[in-house]
């Protein structure tokens, strides 16, 4: 046995190292960024104003626009990847673990995770070519149209993340205990019903988790947009998403000065709003989700 | 450990069933053919064409370059005009000494984590779990004061020490659950024999080794590929890595289509290949690291 004291000393020194860098570089910052949205630094010194950095950003004319538009383009982005992604990653994850595939299982998942190795700047200037007018594949200016040019954007990152809620959706399907396949397989159960019925229900829990984290990315989203159209929103600030405003605010940008209270005070209204919507998502579905499985 | 019995059994289960080719295997081997090639298609053009003329790449850009066609002359511009050696040499030392820190420092505080029932422990424990799904880079703005305060701003130590930070908590959580099905016996004959805590958690740092894998190989990923941090917090000329680096030749360098590509396919290849040797550890990482 460990006696108490030798257990204290020893936690603190094993402890204390990875700690001190986690809070020192990574808690902290985001703490101290909730506190400077609550001040103003203006050529007079730095000033608490309370919610005003808040006010200005949901009501003043220009700047409000702006967000709004982020944050609505920041849903449709999540959504583009909520419809798209996650399904083609279930059928992926479910045409793996059928049971028709042997050695050739873990070949078809390597090659398939493939895209999500690479780093934004390459996937975006892949597929910016491959949709370039001059190698007339496409004849329409994908990126150029303000109707277009977020789907577009949205779906390079499909490509290139499939891989992930493919991955995620495997594991969960491969730990579905056999007995239970087996048995409706015998009884006659098609695998489209045996998938339906039996293995989807018992991988939920993985499902809804893969929706939350997804959401957590996109709205964390900046660098495909960025390699593909700079911290410029697109046309008509089409692509323009909370990473890139949030980006813009701080860094400032041609026309735009840069305000720090103000960048942290976006961030922290990102920073909120992932919260709301994770704890939500954990107190509401993921423990029903967990007693309906276990 | 759950994910490795369940895999050998997943494994025994494909072995034991004969299978014959029959229309459901054609359907999905044809099915799952077509996603690959979606997948590997645009990567195989670029690294096809990277090998050709400029003449070459528009006349045809899907042939296979041939005897006239074929020219390395982009990978030398590559490698004589942009600063590719130094960013390959910024991004391995970032991306290791990140690496290190976090499998080393993650390893050490997991084992004290599963080890020491202190009243504080699941609270601490909690406070890691949380951070492997918190944003880091909305506290961006304090980091860069931080940083400056540190007079490390500009600095490859500026990326090590935010990438460590965000590595740590998946780190954590991930050796956590290797740590824990280290059988107590083994620990309580080592501490009876009158070892240090520190002789204990070196004598079943072994029986963990696929967790050290599986934290590397995650971690590895996002730093290698981040372009956010180098973007702002180490910009400068000496300091970029390679994700920065293309990006910025990429603005540069606009018309030389086959530096372009040549740069894009060896900006890519370092990883891709790492990825397809440790598919399996990542893959084990990513669903235990994230599925707690």
């Amino acid at each position: 046995m460990i006696r108490p004291a030798t257990a204290r000393r020893s936690l603190l020194i094993f402890v204390l190292p990875a700690l001190a860098i986690y809070l020192g570089f990574a808690v902290l910052p985001l703490l101290i960024s909730i506190f400077m949205s609550l001040f103003d630094t203006g050529k007079s010194g730095t000033g608490f104003i309370g919610l005003g950095n808040y006010i200005y950003l949901f009501t003043q004319p220009v700047v409000s626009a702006r967000f709004w538009n982020a944050l609505f383009n920041n849903f449709k982005y999540f959504a583009i990847h909520v419809a798209v992604e996650i399904p083609i990653g279930l059928l992926l994850a479910a045409l793996l673990t059928g049971g028709t595939l042997s050695r050739s299982e873990g070949i078809y998942r390597t090659l398939l995770f493939i895209p999500a190795t690479l780093s934004v700047v390459i996937v975006g200037f892949i597929w910016r070519l491959i949709i370039n007018p001059l190698w007339g594949l496409v004849g329409f200016p994908l990126l150029g149209n303000q109707l277009t040019a977020l789907p577009t954007i949205s779906l390079m990152g499909v490509w290139q993340y499939v891989g992930i809620p493919m991955v995620f959706l495997y594991s969960a399907l491969i730990a579905v205990p056999n007995d239970v396949i087996e048995a409706a397989r015998i009884d006659g159960a098609s695998p489209w019903r045996i998938f339906w019925g039996i293995k989807f229900p018992l991988i939920l829990p993985q499902f809804g988790l893969i929706v939350i984290l997804t959401f957590i990315w996109t709205f964390n989203g900046f660098d495909l947009v960025f390699a593909l159209n700079g911290s410029a929103p697109g046309p008509n600030y089409s692509t323009d998403i909370l990473g890139t405003f949030f980006y813009r605010t701080f860094f400032g940008s041609s026309g735009q000065v840069a305000d720090l209270d103000l960048g942290a005070t976006v961030a922290t209204v990102i920073f909120t709003l992932m919260l709301c919507v994770t704890a939500a998502y954990f107190w509401l579905v993921q423990r029903r989700l967990k007693a309906h499985s276990a | 450990m759950t994910t490795m019995t369940t895999e050998l059994a997943h494994e025994s289960r494909l072995t034991r069933e004969r299978r014959r080719w029959n229309v459901e295997r054609i359907a999905v081997h044809a099915v799952l053919l077509a996603f690959v090639a979606l997948a590997l298609g645009p990567i195989l053009i670029v690294i096809l064409n990277s090998l050709k003329t400029t003449p070459a790449i528009f006349g045809g850009p899907f042939a296979l370059p041939t005897a006239e066609t074929f020219s390395l002359a982009g990978y030398e511009r590559v490698l004589t005009r942009g600063n590719f050696l130094l960013n390959y040499r910024n991004s391995l030392i970032v991306t290791l000494a990140s690496v290190v820190l976090t499998v080393g420092l993650s390893t050490l505080a997991a084992f004290a984590l599963v080890e020491y029932r202190v009243r504080f422990v699941p609270l601490l424990a909690g406070l890691f779990i949380v951070g492997v799904m918190l944003p880091i880079r909305l506290g961006t703005i304090p980091l860069i004061q931080i940083m400056i305060g540190l007079k490390l701003m500009d600095t490859l130590w500026a990326l090590i020490l935010v990438y460590t930070a965000m590595s740590i908590p998946l780190g954590v959580t991930l050796m956590m659950t290797y740590f824990r099905t280290v059988p107590t016996e083994l620990k309580e004959a080592a501490r009876v024999d009158g070892a240090s805590e520190f002789r204990t958690f070196s004598i079943i740092l072994p029986l963990v080794r696929p967790g050290l894998a599986a934290v590397a190989t995650v971690t590895m990923l996002p730093i290698w590929n981040d372009l956010w941090f180098p973007l702002i917090l180490a910009p400068g000329k000496a300091n970029q890595t390679v994700t920065l680096g293309v990006q910025q030749f990429v603005g540069q360098f606009l018309n030389d289509y086959p530096a372009l590509l040549a740069a894009l396919t060896l900006g890519a290849l370092p990883l891709v290949v790492l990825f397809t040797i440790f598919s399996r550890q990542f893959i084990r990482g990513l669903s235990a690291g994230y599925g707690k």
